[in-house]
């Protein structure tokens, strides 16, 4: 009875000292009293549920969208992304390019400083950039420097980092020289890939310098002051050369996964914006007007194996892409504000005279049943008859699977196709899958890296390492290769309008809608700036009373 | 003594082996690896990340290399969370789950035990019933469901409580909660079962006849026994619940352990895998044992040396 009473006893104090113990670090983890500035009354607070925590804080390492966001508050490049995703100038106050359009002269503002104080130079984003290219990073996204001269041989190992032709030649002139006229260079000096990051944090502590607040230094709008507990907090850095326009007091980022849990905290008011919304909610939401319909530049598409028959017939691609009613699936069965697509390269590219350019190249096919059916027959399968089975392939969710089957039934009503069979695969599997070309049909979507149409051109290369569709076309590849030398704006434009006509003719791919994104935000939030080609920016976002 | 316990450490040594080896085979068996994604980086990236982690090497010197780096405490680096190590990922979200769990443990103990004995004392009659619809509920209910009505009426209804997140005291309570609705419903399903059976013995009568207070003889004599079936229960319950479960955490926002135990498998994070794995194992068989030690202080007649004695 005795040893009895002790074990439980004891176990009693275990919980209740353990318990203890971790309230205290809970408190200490987002205490809400420690900044100053609330002697003149409210603070202006914006929480955001920005849906997940960061794979890493190493702007350099990260590929994600959530961490695109995190970033956007903390770091600033040579230049910025405005609200339609057009690069201004930022940490550059000026910019010559060369004649030939090769060499990019920055010149950085006066003043600039990192948040803890230090001076910001040009031979900070120099020893960045090189460092981003370093083989024994190993950072993804590295290829989005291959622009620079020298920067690709380096991080493929056959090169030295001395080739790497970027150069501070004074502590606020940077000069980069590039491996071929690239017009949206200007969009790339504002991606992440691209920041400068405060060398002396990175020295100290090359693996872990980015995994706490207390040792992240950056130079954009917020600072980071706490993270902890699946919360982010941010301040307004006062040490931004355009600290004048940050609003908000205050910015808390959270990290809800659950989408039903999000909009119970919305609804609650536990968190203002949202990255997502869940589906069924779209038409509540727009009545309430709480719902807003970000741009997103992307693509949801299907893939045709094209030496899988029948899919190496042109003529039963086609017929399969014209039997589908875009408009059908975007309004009953994804309901999340989808654009359907006729095209390939979605909306939101401008071209060199501010046209769009989706706009200009105009649609390349609608729905139209009747000559699907012809061109079925042309291809030997009259109504259908003796088409081969094929399957569709997407990786598990719920709504690949209703977008397939809502297809499914399109090609079996409007062109007697029997035999189309669904599979899905655990997304890991599915990628393999799509890469070994083991698949008839599988569905795709691509996000673009800047705004640009050759973002979405030029994965369909031969033998391409995004190429799943197996897509292979002498002229493409031409066209392609020429486009890449071009400095000409307007040729260029009219050279990708050329290629996505081949695109289009040859239909290795069957567009299905361009992406949006589809966010919950209450009425009073304001000012905030969303990136097509990912991340939502707070600098001057405010919440109005 | 001792002999038993160094027999018994060896005997977790080599499961726990098994455990890395099984696990490391079924692991790089499934097609795709750590670094796919939908947007394929050019093989020379790729080339670089493979030769930074050592995934370049044959199969067998990375198992190798991996065990000769857990000997030594070293669960290596995540592939997936840059810059994370997996010792790193587990002291950082290990308390938030442990202390999830206890509190869950503390409920499911306490109601289960509490609820088992009064409807074993009452048999048959309204209160027996009464628990035993509940369990009933308890057991069926998955924690998702329970953890979602008690969000839609403490939080959304009601306002009672924060929705979700994690940092006070009064975010553990909805989803200790939660997660102690299947255990508390099965434990008092275990102690009324074993409670009735030992009401029923000689000694029982023997207690009743000697005219002791009705308090004691439940208490001393009854409930100490029936509890037995309840400690080897809350061996695995324990090990399960601490690491953390990943729909609970999933629905009410919770740093926690359990999310890895999922995501780490769809990442192909190898290190993540094997090291949670391995944490695992070795939270089942240390609490297993220390059950094995519990019983004999309950129950004398239990000996851990078997029959040699």
């Amino acid at each position: 009875m005795k040893k009895f009473s002790l074990i439980l006893a004891i176990l009693l104090c275990a919980i209740l000292l353990l318990n203890g113990c971790g309230t205290e670090t809970g408190d200490n983890g987002d205490s809400p009293g420690e900044e100053p500035g609330e002697e003149n009354g409210e603070e202006m607070v914006l929480t955001f549920n920005v849906g997940t925590e960061p794979e890493t804080m190493d702007p350099h390492l990260s590929t994600g969208v959530p961490e695109a966001t995190m970033m956007l508050q903390m770091y600033e490049g040579l230049a910025r992304l405005n609200v339609n995703s057009v690069p201004e100038l930022a940490l550059a106050e000026s910019v010559d390019v060369s004649e030939d359009d090769l060499v990019y002269t920055f010149h950085l503002r006066d003043g600039l400083v990192w948040s803890n104080g230090e001076p910001l130079t040009a031979e900070d984003f120099e020893l960045s950039w090189k460092r981003a290219l370093d083989p024994e990073l190993a950072a993804d996204y590295a290829y989005m420097l291959y622009y620079i001269k020298g920067a690709e041989a380096y991080n493929t190992g056959t090169g030295s980092v001395d080739d790497v032709m970027v150069e501070a030649l004074d502590d606020k002139t940077l000069q980069v020289t590039l491996e071929a006229p690239t017009p949206f260079f200007m969009s790339l000096v504002a991606f992440k890939t691209y920041y400068p990051l405060y060398q002396p944090a990175i020295e100290e502590d090359p693996e872990g310098w980015h995994l706490s607040a207390d040792t992240i230094i950056g130079n954009g709008p917020f600072n980071l002051v706490s993270w902890a507990q699946g919360q982010m907090e941010f301040i307004p850095n006062d040490n931004y050369y355009d600290a004048d326009a940050v609003i908000l007091d205050r910015l808390i980022f959270t990290m809800v996964e659950n989408e039903s849990t999000e909009l119970t905290m919305f609804e609650t008011g536990e968190i203002d914006m949202t990255h997502t919304v869940p589906g069924p909610e779209i038409p509540r939401l727009e009545q309430t007007g709480e719902l807003n319909i970000l741009p997103y530049l992307g693509t949801y598409y299907y893939i045709f194996q094209v030496e899988k028959p029948p899919l190496d017939d042109i003529n039963v691609r086609k017929a399969l892409t014209l039997a589908i009613d875009r408009e059908a699936l975007v309004t009953n069965v994804t309901q999340g504000g989808q654009l359907p697509a006729f095209a390939y390269v979605p909306p939101g590219i401008p071209e060199a005279d501010g046209s769009d350019f989706r706009e200009n190249g105009g649609d390349y096919y609608s729905y139209d049943p009747e000559t699907a059916k012809q061109l079925l027959a042309e291809a030997g399968y009259p109504d259908g008859a003796g088409f081969p089975s094929v399957e569709i392939l997407y990786n598990t969710s719920e709504m690949h699977k209703m977008i397939a089957e809502a297809i499914q039934e399109m090609w079996k009503q409007n062109l007697g196709i029997e035999n189309v069979t669904l599979t899905n695969q655990e997304w890991g599997v599915y990628l393999n899958t799509r890469d070994e070309g083991d698949f008839m049909i599988a569905r795709a979507g691509w996000i673009g890296d800047y705004l640009d149409p050759y973002t979405f051109l030029d994965m369909w290369l031969t033998d391409g390492g995004n190429n799943n569709s197996r897509f292979s076309n002498a002229d493409y590849d031409r066209l392609l290769a020429e486009v890449r030398m071009l400095d000409d704006e307007v040729t260029r434009m009219e050279m990708m309008h050329q290629l996505e006509d081949i695109l289009m003719e040859e239909m290795p791919i069957c567009p299905i809608y361009y992406y949006t994104q589809p966010i919950m935000v209450k009425s009073y939030v304001k000012g905030y700036a969303s990136i097509a080609v990912g991340g939502i920016d707070f600098k001057t976002a405010y919440v109005e009373e | 003594m001792l002999g038993y316990l160094i027999r018994r450490i060896f005997s977790a040594l080599f499961a726990i082996l098994i455990v890395i080896t099984v696990t490391f085979i079924f692991m790089h068996a499934i097609p795709g690896g750590p670094f796919q994604s939908e947007k394929a980086i050019p093989p020379a990236i790729k080339a670089n990340i493979e030769a930074r982690y050592k995934l370049d090497q044959p199969l067998h010197i990375q198992y190798v290399d991996y065990l000769s780096h857990v000997v030594r405490g070293d669960l290596g680096p995540s592939f997936k969370y840059r810059g994370q190590t997996v010792n790193g990922i587990i002291a950082e979200r290990f308390p938030v789950s442990m202390q999830l769990g206890l509190m869950t443990f503390a409920i499911a103990i306490i109601a289960g035990v509490g609820a088992g004995i009064i409807a074993a004392l009452y048999q048959g009659r309204i209160p027996d019933y009464v628990t035993m619809f509940f369990s009933t509920i308890g057991i069926s209910v998955p924690s998702f469901i329970l953890g979602t009505l008690l969000m839609y009426f403490l939080a959304f209804k009601w306002g009672l409580l924060p929705a979700a997140m994690w940092g006070t005291p009064q975010h553990v309570i909805m989803p200790a909660m939660a997660l102690a609705g299947l255990p508390t419903a099965f434990i008092a399903r275990l102690t009324r079962s074993s409670m009735l059976d030992v009401l029923n013995q000689d000694y029982m009568r023997t207690a009743l006849a000697k005219g002791l207070p009705r308090w004691r003889i439940i208490w001393v004599h009854a409930v100490k026994n029936a509890i037995i079936p309840v400690i080897t229960y809350s061996g695995p319950l324990l090990a399960a619940i601490l690491t953390g479960s990943f729909i609970v955490e999933n629905i009410f926002a919770i740093p926690g352990l359990g999310k890895h135990f999922v995501t780490s498998i769809y990442n192909r994070d190898y290190t993540v895998i094997l090291g949670l794995t391995i944490f695992y194992s070795i939270l089942l068989i240390g609490l297993n044992m220390f059950v094995d030690f519990a019983y004999t202080l309950v129950d004398p007649r239990i000996k851990l040396t078997g029959g040699k004695e």
